[in-house]
Order: C-alpha cells, then sequence, then structure tokens
C-alpha cells in the first residue's frame, strides 16, 4: 500500500487528466445538448430532423468505438486530432446527444400553459424561449444533467486505452511498477468515487438555487423520469 | 478517401465472431444486473437503517466509479485471491454488476411510483403482505419500468467494448485485430460503429414500443 | 367613443347579427370618464402629467370593437364554432355563457391566437386579426402581423398562469420592458400603480409560489393590464379559485371594468358577477348563438328553453 501511495505525483497527474477531460467534455456536451436540443423544439420539420440525426446516431453509438474511430481510423483519411481533442470531441459528441434529448424533453415538459401566457404579453418566439421557456426548462434539467456529468466523467476511463495517462491508466502503470495489484486497484476506485461525490455536491447546490429560484421543492430521491431521462438509450418524453 | 469493399467482405466474418462474445457478455450480463439489482433493492428495504445505508453507499459506490477500472479489478485481483476466472467471465461479472446498481434505482423508483393510494387501498382491504406485493404493488411497478430497463439493454451493449481493456475479443477487439493487421482501420471501425448505430437505433425503436404499450397514463 | 361598431368593419358590411336592436344599453360606454379618479389610487396624477408612457394603471382610451364573421373551428372532426357570427361594440362588456364545451372559451383563444382559425374573419377595430391585405387580397396572417394585433388584446388564464421563474414585479415588468420596449423604471413604476390597484402593493418582490390563488390571479389580472390592452379576456378567472376568494377577485374586476373603457369579454359560470360585470349576455350552446340580450333581460326572463335549463342546471349546482 506504502509504494502506492508514494506515487502520489502520479495520482495527482492522472486526476488532473480525468477532471481535465470532464470539464472539457461536459462544455462540448452542454454546448451540443443546447444548440440540438433546441433545434428539436423547432417549428420547421427540417431543423428537428438534424437534431434527430444527431441525437440518434450519436446516442446510438458507443463512445469507446467513437474514439477508436476518431484515433485509428480517421488519421488514414488525412484527419489528425491530438489524442486530447479527440477524446474530448469522442466523449462530447456521445454525452451532447444524451443531453439534447434532455434540453428538448425539459422544454416539451414546460406546462403549455406557461407558452399560452407568453403568447398572451405577446412576447417573440426568440423572448418566450429566452425569458419563460428555457429558465422553468433549465431546472427539468439540472437532475438529468447531473446524472449526465458522473456518467461522462466515468466515461473519460476509456482514454487509458488510446495512451493517455488518466486514473486508470496510472493505476495499470502502479500496479504494473509496484506489484500491489489490489491496492492500485482500489485506490483508483475511491478517488473516482471521491471526484463523482464532488460533482454531485455541485449537481445538488444548483439543484437546490434553481428549486428556490422557481419556489418549489424537487422529491429528494429521484424519480423514475429522472433516471429513465439519464438512461442512456432515451431521453425524457420521448 | 478509398473504401476497400474487397476488403469490407473480406474482415465481415472476423467481426460477426466478436459480434458474438458482444452478444454473450451483454445478454449475460443483463441477467446478473436484471437479478442482482432486485436484490439489492430488496436489500434497501429490511428494517434496518444502517444496513439500509450501507447497501445504499455500496451501490453508490459502484455506480459512480467507471467501468474500465472495475474491470482491471476483478480480473485481476480475483486472480490475486485465489481466484482464477477467464476474461469473457470477468467481464460479464463486472457488466452485470455495475448495472445491477442502476437496475436498483429503477426498481426502487418504480415502487415509488406506484401510488400512495395503491398502498392505502390494501390496508383498507386488509389484504396480507404477500398479496399486496404479488397482486397489486409488483404487476404496477414492473409495468412502469420495462421500458425504462430495455433502456439499460441497449447501455450495456454499447458499453460493452470496454470489454477489450482486459482483452475480452468482442466487435470492437476484433475489428482493431483485423485492422492492425492489415494497418487498415477505417473498414473495421467504420464497420462496427455503424453495427452499433443500427442495432441502438433498431433496439430503441422497440423500447418506444413497450413505452407506448406499458403508458400508465 | 369614435368608431361605431359594425359600419366601418370591414367592406362586406354586413353588420353581424341584429345585436343592436336588443341593446339599448350597449353603444353608450357606461365608463365616464372623472368617475375614475376618486376611485384610483395614486397613480392618475402621475400619470397625466407623464403623458402615456408610465401612464395611468387603467388603459384608457380608444377601445376597438370585434367582430366575428362565419367563424368556423374544429378540432378533428369536432366542430366547435359553426359560421358563428356576432359583435361586440368598442368599449362593451360582454359576458360569454353556456354549457361546457360550447365554445366559448374557444373564442377567447381565437382571439388571443392560441388556437388557430380554420374559416371566417375575426374582427378586431377595422382590421382581421388572422388575415393581412397584401397586393390587394387577403391572406392568412404571418407572425407580424399577429404581432401588431396582439397589441390590443390582453387575457386573464383560469390557472393564471404567472411565470414562476420570476418574482412578483418581473411577472409585471417583463412584457412592457421586452415586448413594449418601456425603460426599466417605467415599468416598474407602472407596476406598482398596479398592483397597488389590485391591493397587492406589498407583495411586490414576493414569489407567485409564496402567494394563495386568489392574490395569484390579481397579479395576473395586473400583468395583463400592464401591456396596456384595449381588449381584454376573461376566462373563467375565478374557476380555479378557493370559494372564499371568488368575491375578492369579482369586485377586482367589477371595479375595473366600471374604471376603464376596455372592450371585455368575460367567460364565467358565475351568473351573478356576469350580472354585474356586464351590458349583453351572449348565451352559447353547440358553436351557436342561442339568445343574448341585456343581463336583466336573460337572467330574468329568457325567451330560449335551452337558456333556461341552463341557468337552472347553474343555479341548482
Amino acid at each position: 500500500m506504502a509504494d502506492v501511495l508514494d506515487s502520489y505525483n502520479q495520482w495527482l497527474d492522472g486526476a488532473w487528466l480525468t477532471i481535465q477531460l470532464t470539464i472539457f467534455g461536459g462544455a462540448v456536451a452542454l454546448v451540443l445538448a443546447l444548440v440540438f436540443g433546441l433545434a428539436g423544439t423547432s417549428r420547421h420539420a427540417w431543423v428537428r430532423v438534424l437534431n434527430r440525426v444527431y441525437v440518434e446516431f450519436f446516442r446510438g453509438n458507443a463512445t469507446l468505438v467513437l474514439l477508436y474511430w476518431f484515433f485509428y481510423a480517421l488519421p488514414l483519411v488525412g484527419l489528425r486530432f491530438t489524442t486530447m481533442f479527440a477524446a474530448i470531441l469522442a466523449l462530447g459528441l456521445n454525452v451532447g446527444a444524451y443531453g439534447a434529448e434532455v434540453v428538448r424533453g425539459s422544454i416539451n415538459a414546460v406546462p403549455k400553459a406557461q407558452f399560452e401566457a407568453t403568447v398572451a404579453l405577446n412576447f417573440t418566439p426568440y423572448q418566450r424561449m429566452r425569458r419563460v421557456l428555457l429558465p422553468q426548462g433549465f431546472a427539468l434539467m439540472l437532475p438529468p444533467f447531473g446524472n449526465l456529468i458522473i456518467e461522462l466523467m466515468k466515461g473519460t476511463a476509456i482514454v487509458s486505452l488510446v495512451g493517455l495517462v488518466d486514473l486508470t491508466r496510472v493505476s495499470k502503470n502502479i500496479q504494473g511498477s509496484t506489484g500491489e495489484t489490489v491496492a492500485a486497484f482500489t485506490v483508483v476506485l475511491v478517488l473516482y468515487f471521491v471526484i463523482a461525490q464532488v460533482l454531485q455536491l455541485f449537481v445538488r447546490y444548483a439543484e437546490r438555487r434553481v428549486d428556490r429560484m422557481l419556489g418549489r421543492r424537487m422529491p429528494t430521491e429521484p424519480s423514475l423520469g429522472t433516471i429513465a431521462a439519464g438512461a442512456p438509450g432515451a431521453g425524457v418524453g420521448g | 478517401m478509398d473504401w476497400d469493399w474487397q476488403y469490407s467482405g473480406d474482415i465481415l466474418p472476423d467481426l460477426l465472431d466478436g459480434l458474438r462474445y458482444t452478444v454473450i457478455a451483454t445478454l449475460a450480463g443483463y441477467v446478473i444486473a436484471l437479478v442482482l439489482g432486485l436484490v439489492w433493492t430488496l436489500l434497501r428495504r429490511t428494517p434496518s437503517r444502517v444496513f439500509n445505508q450501507a447497501i445504499r453507499w455500496i451501490t453508490e459506490f459502484i455506480r459512480s466509479t467507471p467501468l474500465i477500472p472495475q474491470l482491471y479489478f476483478v480480473f485481476f485481483v480475483l486472480p490475486a485471491w485465489g481466484i482464477t476466472i477467464g476474461s469473457l467471465t470477468a467481464g460479464i461479472i463486472t457488466l452485470g454488476i455495475h448495472y445491477s446498481t442502476y437496475t436498483a434505482e429503477v426498481y426502487r423508483a418504480g415502487i415509488a411510483d406506484v401510488p400512495k393510494g395503491q398502498w392505502e387501498a390494501c390496508t383498507a382491504l386488509n389484504l396480507p403482505r404477500s398479496r399486496v406485493w404479488l397482486d397489486v404493488i409488483l404487476p404496477q411497478a414492473i409495468r412502469r419500468v420495462i421500458p425504462t430497463l430495455g433502456n439499460y439493454l441497449i447501455a450495456m451493449f454499447k458499453d460493452s467494448p470496454m470489454l477489450l481493456a482486459i482483452n475480452v475479443a468482442e466487435l470492437l477487439f476484433s475489428a482493431y485485430q483485423v485492422g492492425s493487421k492489415s494497418l487498415q482501420f477505417l473498414e473495421p471501425i467504420t464497420m462496427v460503429g455503424l453495427l452499433f448505430v443500427v442495432v441502438s437505433v433498431i433496439s430503441s425503436i422497440l423500447v418506444r414500443r413497450l413505452e407506448r404499450r406499458y403508458a400508465t397514463n | 367613443m369614435p368608431p361605431t361598431e359594425s359600419d366601418e368593419v370591414g367592406p362586406g358590411g354586413v353588420g353581424g347579427r341584429p345585436s343592436s336592436e336588443s341593446t339599448d344599453t350597449e353603444p353608450e360606454s357606461p365608463t365616464p370618464k372623472d368617475s375614475g379618479d376618486d376611485a384610483v389610487p395614486k397613480g392618475e396624477g402621475v400619470s397625466t402629467e407623464k403623458g402615456d408612457a408610465a401612464a395611468a394603471p387603467l388603459p384608457r382610451g380608444e377601445a376597438p370593437g370585434i367582430r366575428f364573421e362565419k367563424v368556423i373551428k374544429r378540432f378533428g372532426h369536432n366542430v366547435v364554432l359553426r359560421e358563428l357570427d356576432f359583435t361586440v361594440g368598442p368599449g362593451e362588456r360582454v359576458t360569454l355563457i353556456g354549457p361546457s364545451g360550447s365554445g366559448k372559451t374557444t373564442i377567447l383563444r381565437l382571439l388571443m391566437t392560441l388556437e388557430k382559425l380554420d374559416e371566417g374573419l375575426i374582427w378586431i377595430g377595422d382590421e382581421t386579426l388572422w388575415h393581412m391585405e397584401r397586393g390587394g387580397k387577403r391572406v392568412p396572417a404571418n407572425q407580424k402581423h399577429l404581432h401588431e394585433m396582439r397589441k390590443q388584446v390582453g387575457m386573464v388564464f383560469q390557472q393564471f398562469n404567472l411565470f414562476p421563474n420570476m418574482n412578483v414585479l418581473r411577472n409585471l415588468t417583463e412584457g412592457p420592458v421586452r415586448v413594449l420596449g418601456l425603460s426599466r423604471d417605467e415599468a416598474v413604476e407602472r407596476a406598482k400603480g398596479l398592483l397597488d390597484l389590485v391591493g397587492l402593493g406589498d407583495k411586490i418582490d414576493s414569489h407567485p409560489s409564496q402567494l394563495s390563488g386568489g392574490q395569484q390571479q390579481r397579479v395576473a389580472i395586473a400583468r395583463a393590464l400592464a401591456m396596456q390592452p384595449r381588449v381584454l379576456l376573461l376566462d373563467e378567472v375565478t374557476s380555479a379559485l378557493d370559494p372564499e376568494l371568488v368575491v375578492g377577485v369579482q369586485d377586482l374586476l367589477r371595479d375595473i371594468a366600471r374604471q376603464s373603457d376596455l372592450t371585455l369579454l368575460c367567460v364565467t359560470h358565475e351568473m351573478t358577477f356576469a350580472k354585474d360585470i356586464s351590458d349583453r349576455v351572449l348565451m352559447f350552446d353547440g358553436g351557436q348563438i342561442v339568445e343574448e340580450g341585456p343581463p336583466d333581460q336573460i337572467f330574468g326572463e329568457p325567451s330560449e328553453q335551452r337558456t333556461r335549463d341552463f341557468l337552472q342546471a347553474v343555479l341548482a349546482s
């Protein structure tokens, strides 16, 4: 155990890479989720088709397959990324597709009466979205977004398979060099758990703030809807 | 960009061979996930608060840590304790345990989703505990959770490529193998990607059908 | 009241149903301008100095008339309005009564553009709501036209529909600032005046969820008025309220009706309120007007059997 902990420098570097991947991947995913999710609520059929194609393709694919594709296949046709960029792109595209479903479902879940009130106040379509539907939909998005960011953090472990030295890779390296299998893999799981719990805290905090803003209380345990939304496979509402 | 159709045809048998392992791992893991998930849920309903919390944190731990280090743990640590298992078995067990913590949440939410009035009606009718569960609560809860459980089957299918981390010869692994032999990665990996998309899209259409069929409102 | 109702409405000049002969109270808008002053608190003095901008809590000015011409509205195979014709004079206050499903609410929703018109014409003033002129032809309205036309119309909903992501003040200022282009200060001043008017001056920073149903509905009324509509639509505004809160909201609306010269369309199941607030009552059934007349006549001596049945059923409940 002591040998394993002595290499704390390596652990820290690995954790830092995992965190970076989570943050950048999350940022890419958030942007894609908003853009394609809002496209899914459009009045124009062809914009909605754009949403469907993106969601079905990138949600339907395994992140690791996507990463291998960026890493091994695309360079052969002349598209070359750095490994880091390929990893962020693969993670962002994949989680962004789930996120887009969450955004679309949440906007559609804002009560119709709220939309009608914006019409009665003569808001423009942009103002309806910006001032009322999006802020209220945001509250519905937060719990499934929380699930997604943790899924994304877990997903970052795949980069260890294409040579990036993240937490998982560090554990493998240390296991190799010290031979302390149990300690190395226990430590890495605990570290991931800690990161997940910290993310959890941020999400809870954001949820509480939004609930206060909307003046309501949320159930403490996630509902079936929330779980289904985070489920890799479908979004809220459908 | 040249797509080599000849080559694509040649590697297809290899890929299908890999697909077999992918399917086996996914289905076997799914069975474990469904059963073990129910066990977690029932354990969380025991009267002991300490025990419940312990179960809660154990499942939370498994759920919030990545599959790949878990695979390493099962594959490398169990032999250190004197239990030797093959990589496919290790993969199936890990996948199953990992997703059992998700199905446990689904079961729990499904039971919580049954309206309180149903429990009260059971009390009013003075039904015995076993009848309450078997005739009233579970039938309603299961209806609600079937589509979500279907989604997790798709999710496990999409996570199965990670088993290549412990050298399970699944689909992506085979694609990588044939690719590295010829140094032509474009065709095998693209084919795997398309296969995943096709399977996922078809199965999510099926799940949506389930959702409609079992829609409670 | 410069524009008289039917003759300058539309080239057809069909003049709608013979509504005017049964209602001698109607053309004279019963809103003496001076009676408002003592009843409306503060605000009034300020507003005359400032002109129209931060204006008096209650909208004033020329209210347009409304005319439905052979309006048809279907939901699937269900025809809700069948070739409906009727006219509401400028500043007139009309209550629509009738069994549920008779199409009353649909009329309000068509006027607020919450439902699409299938056939016929709806006039607000001397313009059509759902159609516009283009190259001498009448074509379906685009978003811009609808936006222009909606400026004249405000609506209060059964379920209040306050925005839960904004406090009371922002619920009242968001429209004036974003849509009417008022400055923040003007909008706040207007909001304060209106909140005083509805008796909730102290709730300005509250969140909608902290208010009772009655208070929420008062805020919703103030929010509609803040947009200074010329036509106000009230859609069963007290139906969702606890019984003890109904009277307060009704009294408020009656005061507002008396002190303003809005054209008012009101759907309600409260017959006393209908009697109080309106110049004319329209009885609907099956997407058509069964009977119409001043409240005393409709409630006192209805001539149609269907009206009598309906009133009996409502009073019995």
